[in-house]
């Protein structure tokens, strides 16, 4: 059944915007992470999303192709290959011989307008999700009252 | 004798087709963030007027059932053996509506450099819209269920 399927679908868009979320949480924590060398200073990170279609239909053998259900997932995690700024800070317990730290990557604005639009994904799928509860519970009832 | 399928005409049908453009159009919302992903949506006219020919068909099939009944056989698909006319059979075709032939690749409004063509506010009137339309199919069938109830009390 269709709408039963919507579940799933959702919910894999809800579960990946929530690790959005999540490399966001843990990229503005860090934005102002220092480090002694450029190489162990903190990357920002991103998730990489995939569509996975025909799921279902492979797995039942049907080979239908372009099926209905494609829901997301997160294929992994990527680092930033930006290079970070060197500030010099003789005082820092981690500055390197010649007195500079390495700081993060981390773009502040770009990854608040990533937390909104992650936000706002998600509160899409969770609005989908009520919609086709609400819708099914109706069908549940057709023909009672 | 009056059959409940014709009662009902077109509306289970198109709460189908309503039900399965729901889910084309929550996977498109789905998957507003992923790159190169392709938004798309059911060609409704097509995908209901196919049903209802789905419907015709399956009538003709019950018909001519009992002459054909050694060729439903070997027609190569897996069908229940048959041991009296009055049988219940199993069509293929039956239990559903398959709409897979009628998935169309959106037009983009705004094309994003990420090859991503979901418009989310497109999809969201979208997806209201449909579930609209289905809560008024549901409406419709609810009244066709209630006069069918006081036609059997009174």
């Amino acid at each position: 059944m269709a709408l039963s399927n919507i579940f799933d679908i959702a919910g894999s868009g809800m579960s990946a915007e929530s690790v959005r979320l999540n490399t966001v949480a843990s990229n503005l924590a860090n934005a102002d992470s220092v480090s002694s060398s450029p190489a162990t200073a903190y990357k920002a990170r991103y998730p990489v999303f995939q569509a996975v279609q025909d799921s279902l239909a492979a797995a039942a053998g049907t080979g239908s192709t372009g099926a209905a259900d494609a829901s997301v997932m997160v294929r992994g995690i990527v680092q930033s290959t930006n290079p970070g700024t060197a500030s010099y800070d003789p005082g820092n317990p981690l500055a390197d011989a010649n007195g500079y730290v390495y700081s993060s990557n981390v773009n502040v604005v770009e990854q608040m307008a990533d937390m909104i639009s992650a936000s706002r994904s998600y509160q899409n799928d969770a609005d989908v999700l009520n919609t086709s509860k609400q819708l099914m519970l109706d069908t549940l009832k057709l023909g009672q009252s | 004798m009056l059959s409940l399928d014709n009662y009902l005409g077109i509306q289970p049908d198109a709460l189908e087709v309503y039900s399965q453009r729901s889910e084309v159009l929550a996977a498109n919302l789905a998957n507003a963030d992923t790159p190169g992903y392709q938004a798309r949506d059911i060609d409704f006219r097509a995908a209901l007027a196919a049903a209802g020919q789905g419907q015709d068909q399956e009538q003709g099939q019950e018909q001519g059932q009992v002459s054909s009944q050694s060729s439903a056989a070997s027609g190569g698909a897996l069908q229940p053996e048959t041991t009296s006319p009055d049988d219940v059979t199993a069509s293929p075709a039956q239990g559903g509506v398959s709409t897979e032939q009628y998935l169309k690749y959106r037009v983009p409004l705004a094309p994003s450099l990420d090859g991503n063509t979901v418009d989310s506010q497109m999809e969201e009137s979208a997806f209201a819209q449909n579930n609209v339309r289905y809560e008024a199919s549901l409406t419709f069938l609810e009244s066709k269920f209630a006069d069918l109830s006081t036609a059997i009390s009174d």
